[in-house]
């Protein structure tokens, strides 16, 4: 049941719990349950929402860095990575396989202000060995939602 | 000038759906509940096989029974999915859908005076094509009471010394009845008493929600006397592909390739290839649809019986089939009631043979929004017409 729960609340964590139990065949007072033991157990870390941010007027400005570091003895690349996403700009902090090490995620107002994040705090720290920074220009899918289109039914109305 | 017709086409009424279609085609904001084909579009990695082989150049025609590669396939996975044994090369067909094969399977087994047995409320060209076929069609109505399956009494009383072919569309359209294995044992025993042949429409095989889909073909002694047909439209959502197949006795098989050789020449290679992915790599594509379908399944249910409106628990296909007689109107005046009051289409049960008067038929292929929205003015409407009966009575 419970990666029956999780896949329905990824897609809508608003969805009434009562009809989360009729579609999921099961009663209520157990999917309460299920999901306040997920949220303890750290399963569910919270209930965001996607949100198209090109259709407001709010400034933002989406990029991916490449990092690479010098992991360190005894912690190998945990100390480093904590360093990076205790910053607020940071949005996430991946260990990545292959040619770089760190992907971070971050999220400013301007290209200036994520360029002087990147030259200023993040180049700057000691295990950095170097970074490449990539902006994002259009977002087409995210969390497995198409934003680019809308989709239309195209069916026949009526068929037997 | 001479009639340029034929008196047995002419003789054959139009589909009941076409009459609604139009009405409901007129209506620009109506929503519908009246569609009888998936809301998915083909998983992607199966459309994606389609295109490449276009991009490769497959651009002719396949042999007369489909790429053998397909039909391979086929095999493989009725022996996964079903325990059931085919071999490839001389007891399958790939045919244009599943009605395609429909037809060609009673043109290839009865004689003009044939009857063919049809339970309904079913599909709606077992009928016409029995005709055409020259066969004459002689209707099994089956009952609420038994949530529409077809009983050994009711094929008992149906039979006469003319009865050749039985039909037997399970998961059923329109009503979402299955066959459980106890049925078909108990149908069995009857189809080989007679003697008869049986045609088993199973295109909604992979949409069963209590448990694995049981084929009359697996039942013993019946294999022999089966044409089983299924596709690839209900399962992968691929129903603009037409795609289906046969599998049966290499006799049969035979003549129906014939028929299939002279009609149609081959099923569009396109779609061949593309099919070829969907059986590879498609299992779990038909797994979250299933799930997708059988939550839409349950609220529906669940929302029917808030309203106090009878109606069986339908365990396969993605129709539900509600029992609208306490209204005292027929099927076509609820729906067209509906349709005026609530711009909501459904399709009056009676498009699937006169039994299915005092039903509709409301297709769960549609997202959640929409079917809430839809429920929503069910309700309204179920509660509008309670109270005008109350005030008339």
């Amino acid at each position: 049941m419970r990666e029956k729960i999780l896949s329905i609340i990824e897609k809508n964590s608003r969805i009434d719990l009562k009809e989360l139990a009729v579609i999921l065949g099961v009663e209520e007072v157990d999917i309460v349950n299920e999901m306040e033991l997920m949220e303890k157990e750290g399963v569910i870390c919270g209930y965001h929402t996607l949100i198209d941010w090109e259709k407001t007027s709010a400034e933002k400005v989406n990029a991916l860095i490449e990092v690479r570091v010098t992991p360190q003895r005894g912690n190998g690349f945990d100390s480093i990575a904590e360093k990076i996403y205790k910053y607020s700009e940071v949005h996430a902090v991946y260990l990545i396989s292959g040619g770089y090490d760190l992907l971070v995620t971050l999220e400013g107002k301007s290209l200036k202000e994520i360029s002087s994040f990147v030259s200023e705090k993040l180049s700057t720290l000691d295990s950095v060995l170097s970074t490449a920074t990539h902006f994002i220009l259009k977002k087409y899918k995210d969390h497995g939602t198409i934003l680019a289109k809308k989709e239309v039914d195209e069916r026949m109305q009526v068929t037997p | 000038m001479r009639n340029p017709l034929s008196e047995t086409i002419v003789g054959i009424k139009p589909s009941g759906i076409r009459k609604f279609f139009d009405i409901v085609s007129e209506m620009k904001d109506a929503i519908s509940l009246g569609v009888g084909e998936p809301d998915f579009e083909t998983p992607w990695h199966i459309r994606d096989e389609g295109i490449k082989s276009l991009e490769k150049g497959k651009t002719f025609y396949t042999s007369n029974s489909g790429l053998v590669e397909l039909r391979q396939e086929i095999c493989n996975y009725l022996k996964r999915r079903y325990d059931i044994s085919y071999r490839a090369r001389e007891e399958v067909l790939i045919t244009v859908g599943g009605s395609e094969a429909i037809d060609i399977a009673l043109r290839a087994m009865v004689d003009p005076g044939d009857e063919v047995l049809i339970p309904q409320p079913s599909y709606v060209s077992y009928e016409p094509c029995a005709i055409l076929a020259g066969a004459k069609p002689v209707v099994i109505e089956l009952k609420h009471e038994n949530q529409f399956r077809l009983t050994a009494e009711e094929l008992e009383a149906a039979i006469t010394d003319k009865t050749k072919i039985l039909i037997l569309p399970f998961p059923n359209n329109p009503t979402g009845a299955i066959m459980e294995r106890a049925d078909l044992e108990a149908i069995a025993r009857v189809i080989e008493k007679h003697d008869l042949f049986v045609i088993s429409d199973e295109i909604y095989s992979e949409l069963c929600y209590t448990e694995n889909h049981v084929s009359i073909v697996n039942i013993p002694g019946m294999w022999e006397r089966t044409i089983l047909i299924n596709g690839f439209s209900k399962s992968y959502a691929m129903t603009g592909w037409r795609l289906g197949y046969a599998c049966g006795p290499e006799a049969i098989i035979a003549q129906m390739t014939k028929i299939h050789q002279f009609c149609i020449m081959c099923a569009p290679t396109t779609s061949q290839y593309a099919a070829v992915d969907a059986l590879k790599n498609g299992d779990e594509d038909v797994a979250k649809m299933r799930e997708s379908y059988d939550q839409r399944r349950r609220y529906l249910v669940h929302a029917f019986k808030e309203m106090g409106l009878e109606c069986f628990e339908p365990f396969g296909a993605f129709y539900i089939f509600p029992c609208i007689k306490e209204f005292g109107m027929t099927s076509d005046e609820f729906a067209n009631r509906f349709l005026q009051e609530e711009k909501v289409a459904v399709v009056p049960g009676t498009a699937f043979g006169d039994c299915g008067e005092g039903f509709i038929r409301i297709s769960y292929a549609y997202s959640m929004e929409r079917l809430k929205e839809a429920i929503g003015r069910l309700e309204h409407f179920v509660a509008r017409l309670r109270e005008e009966n109350a005030k008339n009575s």
